[in-house]
């Protein structure tokens, strides 16, 4: 789920077209666009305070062979939870997990991995390296 | 004093309305300005505003930018209204800074620590000298290429310190926190709801306080012990689920400020600390979030608590720029009558001074 809720939209359109996994599926709850109150820890480490609130958005579906898949996703993104609590819904039709998971949760699953990895890399980039400044005192 | 309806003005308010909209657009001989524009290109006033709308979404933010003209205060007036039409699915499991995807990292009081000083996109270290080459519409960027391998665990420095047992430890705190967007404040306010206010309140305003407590009122000397910006995962536990689930990240500043303590009786000498925790890339003011925590401490660190900064009541009840624009801008409103009868006052005292010489 947490490679799904990181998925645009057009990606998983085109990894599912790309499978050939798009059954009629049901709204059990259309997608609904709402807050959730992002909580931080005092000193870092400590007891929780409210820090502020992220939209999101939530959907619910249900594919004809009984599954229900959910999705929450941050932003206002109707498309992106539809797709992706569609894809929750078709993985755990135990048929169709295999593919999926390697044609769809996988490719997805190293393109955040990439994406993160060249966050990395920048960042490690900007590192600096101390070099011992020569004294007068010897 | 009594409120009375007055009727009129529907004409020149829309002519108003209009007349803003063209402004807004400004010169049509200019390109118009996109919302993806401002989202990408103005990121630190998109963050700003995101900090103290106290509403993370970054194309919200960048449209209320626009809608405001780049005002900013105006923007987050425009993204706290906005919402209050959406209903709260959940609260988050509290977000993990140490498990933060490190975009910088600082610390100004360990040089050699654990993971490095890492600048991350800083201006610190710029002339602040005008760029005349961004004059050019499509001036091309050129970034050093990414260093490539594995980065090593970047441990807070507050925990570092922790093992010698020379700063304060956090302290797990009861159930849940309190929220200032359901109840209103109470006083004494916990420091959890201090830190909500502070998280939301202006810039400006928590940033002249800071300043004041180095500049001596409710002085502590303070330390940037460290600075974090990168992205944390947010994870929540939808009741239909049952379990907890990771929903995307988002971009946070965190910042610990160490301050030296002399002990009490009970609590040997040791480092306190302030803390700062702000959405986005916003390092003044996740600084100046530390500082004035850290001061709003006093009476609970056994201090005097003498000054502005330290005063929890003064503090909170004027960080937030929404509350304090619109008492201050309320004062645009006909006061007609109120002036009216101020008037009549003067005039019968200036009557009865007159009639006394």
């Amino acid at each position: 789920m947490a490679v799904l809720a990181r998925a645009p939209a057009g990606r998983l359109e085109a990894l599912l077209d790309a499978v050939g996994e798009r059954p009629a599926y049901t709204l059990l709850r259309a997608p609904e666009s709402g807050l959730v109150m992002v909580r931080g820890r005092i000193g870092g480490g400590g007891a929780a305070f409210n820090l502020g609130e992220m939209t999101v958005t939530r959907c619910a579906v249900c594919i004809d062979s009984g599954p229900i898949g959910h999705a929450y996703v941050t932003g206002r993104a109707s498309r992106r939870a539809e797709l992706a609590a569609l894809v929750d819904a078709l993985m755990q039709d135990p048929a169709r997990t295999e593919a999926l998971e390697a044609r769809v949760i996988a490719p997805l699953e190293q393109e955040q991995a990439d994406r993160q990895a060249q966050r990395a890399g920048k960042a490690a980039a900007t590192r600096v390296q101390f070099f011992a400044m020569q004294t007068m005192r010897t | 004093m009594a409120y009375v309806a007055v009727k009129g003005g529907e004409t020149a308010i829309d002519a108003a309305h209009a007349w803003l909209a063209e402004e807004r657009r400004g010169d049509t001989a200019t390109k118009p300005l996109s919302v993806a524009q401002v989202q990408e290109q103005l990121g630190r006033a998109v963050d700003r505003v995101m900090a103290e709308g106290s509403l993370y979404d970054r194309q919200l933010a960048a449209l209320a930018i626009k809608q405001a003209q780049g005002d900013l205060i105006e923007a987050v007036f425009l993204l706290r209204a906005y919402r209050t039409t959406l209903p709260r699915f959940a609260h988050s499991k509290p977000v993990e800074t140490d498990a933060m995807r490190i975009e910088r990292r600082i610390s100004a009081i360990f040089k050699d620590l654990p993971g490095g000083q890492v600048l991350g996109p800083t201006s610190d270290y710029t002339h602040r000298l005008l760029d005349f080459s961004l004059l050019d519409e499509d001036g091309a960027v050129a970034c050093p290429p990414p260093v490539a391998g594995e980065t090593e665990p970047m441990p807070r420095v507050s925990d570092i310190l922790r093992y010698e047992g020379l700063l304060e430890a956090d302290t797990a705190g009861p159930g849940d926190p309190g929220d200032l967007t359901r109840e209103p404040l109470a006083f004494p306010a916990g420091r959890d709801v201090r830190l909500q206010a502070l998280a939301r309140g202006d810039e400006g305003f928590v940033l002249g306080l800071g300043y004041s407590t180095q500049r001596g009122y409710g002085g502590t000397h303070p330390f940037a012990g460290e600075i974090r910006m990168g992205e944390v995962s947010v994870e929540i536990e939808p009741a239909e689920l049952g379990f907890v689930i990771d929903i995307g990240d988002l971009v946070l500043t965190e910042c610990q400020m160490v301050t030296q303590f002399k002990g009490t009786k009970t609590v040997p000498p040791q480092f306190t600390r302030g803390y700062g925790l702000v959405f986005g890339f916003h390092e003044r003011k996740a600084m100046a979030m530390a500082l004035v925590d850290r001061a709003m401490r006093a009476a609970e660190l056994g201090e005097d608590a003498t000054a502005p900064a330290q005063d929890i009541e003064f503090v909170l009840y004027h960080c937030d720029n929404i509350e304090a624009t619109g008492f201050v801008e309320h004062l645009k409103l006909p006061h007609y009558v109120d002036f009216q009868s101020e008037l009549q006052n003067v005039r019968r005292m200036r009557a009865a001074a007159e009639a006394a010489e």
